[in-house]
């Protein structure tokens, strides 16, 4: 089987003066294409951390990390960025949209770095169309976020992270703002996506949530503790 | 590229319109800055102009002597008439002591007022010789010009300028007419044989040379004038009597080189100097105005370079310290676009353009203001003239005179140094946005 990502002995020390933190203790594990995985732990347990390294927001003190087939342990931030830009699909807590873009806008964003930077196409444009409504916001194009619900926005992030068809998605606490009503339907649109072959995957505070992925991987200490919901 | 350039700085005009009156403020001082370099561009364009206009009308190889009235109390003569200026032995002084000298043109002026029948009018008499025609580059639109036979003659002839032909025939033919001219309680009557073309009035300079409203002269020979009139002029104005006693009003030398200017206007300097104890006359150089315009436009471009300077700066600090609350402001957003496959030089460029669009929209609205430099300086100048006259009366004629004269240069100039200010003062900002770690930027409130 493909994987579609995969890393080895990961480890990420902060320095705070003299002190080191290491977030991340050395961990392994291996993502098939079309894997769904929560992510579970204690606060603190470097579930975050482990995310934004697998996302490519930062590189790791040790240890090897390959990405559709890259080595993402060893880039320039300018490839990073680019990983970023074409591997990845973030979705976050706090949806982190820009203000002042419009719906429309927001799931643009992406298509602005692409590589060689080339001016929005009517196809493109036309895909962040069919995106939107594949989220069910057809009818929102115009709206800038705050007049949006959470979980609108959430999925205006979703649309987002599927622009560049991103080789997996990331979603660190995707139903933490929502109410349980509103999370079960981001979940949802989640489940269909992995359905569809989409790798995701997601840190979760919420048993029910994670149940819904395929496996659960729990986390302690910068250390993977085990697989399941719960520890041991 | 251009699409990406144009799109680029859509999204910077954008942003900032997000925040209209902080973007506003943070142009103020690009704006002030690029109007002050234009207005004083124009102004020392304007000097400059007028110095030239002034040479090509008094002759760059003239040298001007003119009798100027000296300051009360120090005049020879009896109380009320005072004696001065240049002498008819100083004109032969001056044809025999120049080397360089191609001709002497003497000249006679009194303030007075002609009839021809019915309607009277205020003249300029002046005593001339047939070569003042060809100095002063008249045109003769009716009959001709005084002759050498008119001054050995010393005929009882003139000649109108149009504006006094006007007033005193109205819009006849005044050529074949008589005039009469009255001075020291005597009239004498004068055939009219030519009228010449209009003419544009002439700027003062320097003090020494008032300017002069050439279209109420009336020529006559220089030989009439003495003999008519004679060196004493008498009026009584208001009751008082006053008179003064004048050979020559002025002598305009001319030379064969420009060069030789110079060299004549001292020498004429040495052969008056001791005839002349009072200092009652004056050389005019006017080559030498232009070195007094370049002073002046000297000392507009000091001005320029200071006032330009320090807005600029005050500008560039502004804009900078609006970027960084901007960026500061939107960390967030920097670390979203960075989670989005954003690179440190997309985010660079992002406000750099913000920048940018910042101070050349600044420096577009300054050119604008800057074209405002010559109605307002009309509107400084009529304004001052019809409610400050003591004020007015005061400034040097320069001053008064001046026509502002917006340069092309000085509005690109301007325009791309507002463009290169934002690039300046908006590296940092942009750099800061840039090295931001996008992890922290995520986790920004
Ligand atoms: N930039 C940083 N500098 C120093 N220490 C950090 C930094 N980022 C994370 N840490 C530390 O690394 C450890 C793991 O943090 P991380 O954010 O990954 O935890 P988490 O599992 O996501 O917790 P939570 O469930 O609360 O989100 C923590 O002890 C944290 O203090
Ligand atoms: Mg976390």
């Amino acid at each position: 089987m493909r994987m579609a990502a995969e890393f080895e002995n990961l480890e990420k020390h902060y320095h705070l003066g003299d002190v080191v933190v290491k977030a991340l203790r050395g961990v392994t594990a291996a993502f098939p294409e079309g894997d769904f995985v929560a992510l579970m732990g204690s606060s603190g347990s470097g579930k975050s951390t482990l995310l934004n390294l697998l996302g490519a927001l930062d590189r790791p003190t040790h240890g090897r990390y390959i990405l559709g087939g890259y080595d993402v342990s060893t880039l320039s931030d300018r490839q990073l960025s680019q990983v970023r830009n074409q591997l990845i699909g973030f979705i976050f807590q706090s949806y982190n949209l820009i203000a002042q873009y419009t719906v429309l806008e927001n799931i643009q964003v992406p298509l602005q770095y692409r590589p060689g930077r080339p001016p929005i196409s009517s196809r493109d444009r036309n895909r962040c169309l069919d995106l939107a409504e594949q989220v069910g916001l057809s009818d929102r194009l115009d709206h800038r976020p705050y007049q949006l619900s959470g979980g609108q926005q959430q999925r205006v992030a979703i649309a987002r992270a599927l622009l560049n068809d991103p080789e997996i998605i990331l979603a660190d606490e995707p139903t933490g703002n929502l109410d349980s009503k509103t999370g079960a339907e981001i979940m949802q649109i989640l489940g269909k996506l992995n359905r569809e072959g989409r790798t995701i995957i997601m840190v979760t505070h919420e048993p029910d949530i994670a149940e819904q992925a395929k496996r659960q991987i729990y986390m302690r200490d910068g250390m993977i503790a085990g697989e399941g919901i719960f520890p041991g | 590229m251009i699409a990406r350039l144009i799109s680029t700085i859509r999204l910077g005009f954008k942003s900032l319109m997000l925040h209209k009156l902080r973007s506003g403020l943070a142009m103020l001082g690009i704006m002030i800055g690029v109007t002050a370099v234009i207005w004083l561009v124009a102004m020392g364009e304007g000097v400059s102009y007028q110095a030239q206009q002034q040479i090509k009308d008094l002759g760059a190889t003239n040298v001007i002597v003119r009798s100027m009235k000296p300051s009360s109390g120090s005049a020879t003569g009896s109380s009320f008439i005072i004696e001065y200026g240049l002498t008819r032995d100083d004109y032969q002084r001056i044809l025999e002591g120049v080397p360089s000298i191609r001709r002497a043109v003497p000249m006679r002026e009194i303030k007075g007022d002609a009839r021809a029948g019915s309607r009277e009018s205020e003249i300029q008499l002046l005593g001339v010789t047939p070569d003042y025609r060809d100095m002063n580059h008249l045109i003769v639109e009716r009959g001709r010009f005084l002759s050498d036979r008119d001054v050995i003659g010393e005929e009882n002839v003139c000649v109108l300028a149009a504006g006094a032909a006007t007033n005193l025939f109205a819009h006849e033919n005044p050529v074949g007419r008589k005039i009469e001219i009255q001075f020291n309680g005597k009239s004498d009557v004068y055939k009219v044989v030519g009228q010449t073309a209009d003419r544009t009035p002439s700027a003062a300079i320097g003090g020494s040379l008032a300017g002069r409203d050439f279209n109420t002269d009336v020529y006559i020979p220089l030989t009439t004038l003495r003999l008519r009139i004679g060196d004493q002029v008498i009026t009584s104005r208001s009751g008082s009597r006053e008179g003064e006693i004048v050979q020559l009003s002025q002598i305009t030398v001319t030379v064969g080189e420009v060069e030789e200017v110079e060299e004549a206007a001292g020498i004429i300097e040495i052969l008056l100097e001791k005839y002349h104890p009072l200092g009652d006359y004056a050389v005019v150089v006017p080559s030498e105005l232009l070195r007094q315009a370049e002073m002046l436009r000297m000392m507009f471009n000091v001005l320029l370079i200071l006032i330009a300077g320090i807005s600029l700066l005050v500008g560039g600090i502004g804009i900078m310290n609006i970027m960084l609350a901007t960026v500061t402001e939107r960390t967030r957003e920097i670390g979203i676009r960075r989670a989005l496959g954003a690179t440190q030089e997309d985010v660079i460029i992002q406000f750099l353009a913000e920048t940018i669009v910042l101070s050349a929209a600044g420096g577009m609205i300054g050119v604008v203001f800057g074209f405002g430099c010559i109605p307002v300086t009309y509107l400084a100048q009529t304004g001052l003239e019809r409610w400050l006259p003591e004020v007015w009366s005061t400034l040097p004629t320069t001053i008064r005179d001046l026509q502002p004269r917006i340069a092309i240069w000085s509005i690109i100039a301007s325009f791309l140094i507002s463009v290169g200010v934002g690039v300046l003062f908006g590296l940092y900002p942009a750099r800061r946005a840039a090295m931001m770690d996008p992890i922290e930027a995520l986790r920004h409130e």
